[in-house]
């Protein structure tokens, strides 16, 4: 039996624990080493309903807040299992040597966007960092028993899907140029779609969105693709945009605009109960709206002068450390000019509550996939997860495999190509300027008659497939005639009962499918 | 800026190294990853002698200094390209090499494997759930960032590749497990380091002042020690 995983970040680690634990050998696919994963970057934590802070949680609440975060479109009874599984995936994280803050009752939460209680696990503003060391050196027990078998260093080639139904992946060692074809199920674990908005945002390089283009391209299903999150508190450094995390929010830090010359804390004014933190959708949009208006500076600022000092010394220090290296500005002492940037894609590739894809015997998990968040996710929620999804994508795939009819491995596959630089940036630079936070049919149309301008200079089958990315993105943003979420039309203002649906895209094709439990 | 970039390429990793100038003008305060990025947008670049200059392969992931896919020896002493400035280049002097310690894949990309084989070799794992104290929570944590990044074997005088000694980059992270395992349940890390690590270091500590990500190595090194050859546990 054989199961192949497309990358090794924390989706892809957390599968292939699961596999191992139980004694079912896989190969881990990864651009480059786990610890080179976009994970590592996460901040501010992983929301679990741990009830430490005598607030009276309850995992009803963590459902309701991811249910009401993802404005409808998130399916209930998945979010069920994401957040009753949440406890005791924190406190499996602990085992493993992750150095939460304690108190008497357990581990220490924190206040997070959109969420009312207290419910996010944390070490300061490292959190994914701490949790990827943690299951690297987990799984590395496994690498060693010869149970997880890493190819480093190689890159999806080819998905082999006959008839629907996927066949296994070729895959292309980037430092030999020799390609390498795996028979049997595979599971995808390889991020978000960053390739579409080079420099844009502030994940890594790494996730250039090939892997859920080739399955564009197979005729696999991807879905809500136009829900893209554009978190608040970003800064534009060179070659991209750096986070500050909502962790500066959740300990105290306010947002602010100079109205008339004097400051003006506008979400305080306009949202008195959740204020700074309302979901990250919301606030965005709120920057946008604030920094129009004639009376207003162009500029908003997070202010985190009133943060105490335990507070900056215990939980934030790191986050402090980072803005003075790249800002040369001291938190502590002056509020930072900050504003939306990408960070997060709640579409990608359509999964059913059991993490399989509309293909047989394929598999997605993490930030590739589409399952958890609908239409905005909620800060805590992206490594909570991708290790959940990781683990029932993998217990899917085992179930599933069928050990006395294993699918032959392919012969032969497609070379390898791999998207310019420059063909990358011009995709960038149209889907930057048209597929803002405020999005119109206008726009939309335009994009899609910039992108069909670029589809004679596609020069190998990863620009085609790149490019065939783009338009599906602009036209589930065409074909969702309604706002909600971070989904936001000037044209369609209003939020749509009607379009309560997963967006979906098969090739060219867009429709709405029901979803699953409202 | 006016910047004389000299870069040593290598086509592949069974081609010889050779050595190509490029000038160009930068910005000060762009990093030595954005340059790198700018070099291999430019089409027709062409290096001082008029040769064109085709893609410079590098690795890059994050570009905030959190995964240490992009180090290199900048000017003769490896670091981050997206944590070192071009204004801290010397007469417009800018000097690109890959790490020297690890076999050169091509041009700056070099396989690090190495540093993630030894990690399996000293058995670098928890063998039962983590033993969690207070006072080792602070150690924990600096321990678990660790970039897998390589400047510090680069800087050893002990490490060779394919010899014995392990350097920080194997120290580091055994600090964290070492550091959460009770006393009476020693396990094969303990033994492995006494052989990998403890009796191979000459504690020059060259690693704890390039630390990239500014771990305080020095003090892994002693907790380590501590912990796996004088069998000093946290309680």
């Amino acid at each position: 039996m054989s199961i192949t995983i497309i990358g090794a970040g924390l989706a892809g680690l957390s599968a292939a624990h699961t596999l191992a634990q139980n004694g079912i050998a896989c190969t881990l696919v990864s651009a480059q080493a786990s610890e080179r994963a976009q994970s590592v970057m996460a901040e501010g934590g992983i929301n679990a309903c741990l009830d430490t802070m005598g607030e009276n949680d309850s995992i009803d609440n963590h459902i309701e807040d991811t249910l009401r975060g993802g404005v409808g479109l998130a399916d209930r009874r998945s979010v069920r299992g994401l957040c009753e599984s949440a406890p005791a995936i924190v406190r499996e994280f602990h085992a493993l040597g992750v150095p939460f803050p304690t108190n008497e009752n357990g581990i220490v939460q924190r206040h997070f966007g959109g969420q009312k209680k207290k419910r996010t696990a944390f070490v300061k503003s490292s959190t994914g960092k701490m949790l990827m060391t943690a299951l690297i050196d987990a799984v590395r027990r496994f690498e060693a028993e010869g149970l997880v078998r890493r190819y480093p260093h190689h890159m999806l080639q080819q998905l082999h899907i006959r008839e629907n139904r996927c066949q296994g992946a070729t895959v292309f060692d980037t430092y030999t140029g020799e390609s390498l074809t795996l028979g049997g199920s595979v599971i995808l674990a390889s991020g978000g779609m960053n390739g579409l908005f080079w420099g844009l945002t502030t994940g890594t390089t790494q996730n250039t969105a090939d892997v859920t283009a080739m399955c564009l391209e197979s005729g696999v299903e991807l879905a809500n693709l136009e829900f893209i999150q554009y978190h608040p508190t970003t800064i534009a450094i060179p070659g991209k945009r750096l986070l500050i995390s909502e962790a500066a929010r959740g300990e105290g830090g306010r947002l602010f605009v100079r109205k008339n010359g004097k400051p003006w804390y506008f979400m305080e004014e306009k949202y008195p109960e959740l204020k700074n933190l309302m979901p990250r959708d919301v606030v965005s949009a709120e920057m946008v709206e604030v920094t129009a208006m004639p009376e207003c500076e162009a500029q908003v600022y997070l202010d985190m002068t009133g943060i105490d000092k335990t507070a900056w010394k215990s939980r934030l220090s790191d986050l402090r450390e980072q803005v003075l290296h790249y800002l040369a500005l001291d938190p502590v002492k002056t509020p930072v000019p900050v504003s939306p940037g990408i960070h997060y894609f709640m579409g990608g590739i359509w999964v059913d509550a059991q993490h399989r894809t509309s293909a047989e015997n394929l598999y997605a998990a993490g930030e590739c996939a589409c399952r958890y968040h609908g239409a905005n996710r909620l800060g805590g929620n992206s490594l909570l997860g991708a290790v959940y999804g990781g683990k029932i994508a993998a217990m899917t795939a085992l179930k599933e495999a069928d050990l006395k009819n294993l699918p032959a491995a392919p012969k032969g596959a497609q070379p390898y190509s791999e998207v310019s630089p420059a063909f990358r940036a011009a995709v960038s630079r149209i889907l930057g300027d048209r597929l803002k936070i405020l999005r119109c049919e206008n726009d939309l149309r335009q994009a899609l008659t910039e992108l069909a301008s670029l589809e004679s200079k596609a020069a190998n089958p990863a620009e085609t497939r790149l490019l065939s990315l783009a338009k599906a993105t602009i036209s589930c943003a065409l074909f969702r005639k309604e706002s909600r979420g971070a989904h936001r039309r000037t044209d369609y203002p209003a939020t749509d009962s009607a379009c309560r649906k997963q967006t979906v895209v098969q090739r060219t094709n867009v429709f709405f499918r029901e979803i699953d439990e409202l | 800026m006016k910047l004389t970039i000299d870069i040593l390429r290598q086509k592949d990793s069974a081609s010889a190294p050779y050595r190509q100038k490029i000038e160009y003008d930068a910005l000060p305060d762009d990093t030595v990853a954005t340059l790198l990025h700018q070099l291999n947008a430019e089409e027709n670049l062409k290096d001082v002698e008029g040769n064109p200059v085709g893609q410079i392969h590098w690795q890059c992931s994050c570009l905030q200094k959190k995964c240490g896919a992009c180090a290199m020896r900048i000017n003769g002493v490896p670091a981050l390209a997206c944590d070192t400035k071009l204004n801290t280049c010397k007469r417009g002097q800018l000097v690109l090499e890959p790490l020297k310690k690890f076999p050169t894949v091509r041009d700056l990309i070099v396989d690090r494997s190495l540093m993630m084989d030894n990690l399996i070799a000293i058995h670098n794992w928890l063998e039962q759930a983590a033993h969690h104290t207070g006072k080792a929570a602070e150690l924990c944590y600096d321990a678990s960032r660790c970039l897998q990044c390589g400047c510090c074997l680069e800087v050893c005088p002990n490490f060779m590749p394919g010899g014995d000694f392990y350097g920080a980059a194997a120290f580091v992270p055994a600090a964290r497990i070492l550091s959460q395992l009770e006393k009476d349940h020693p396990q094969a890390l303990a033994d492995c380091y006494q052989k990998n690590i403890y009796s191979g270091c000459g504690k020059s500590l060259s690693c704890h002042h390039i630390c990239p990500a500014g771990i305080d190595v020095e003090q892994k090194l002693s907790n380590a020690n501590a912990a796996a050859v004088w069998k000093r546990f946290f309680k």
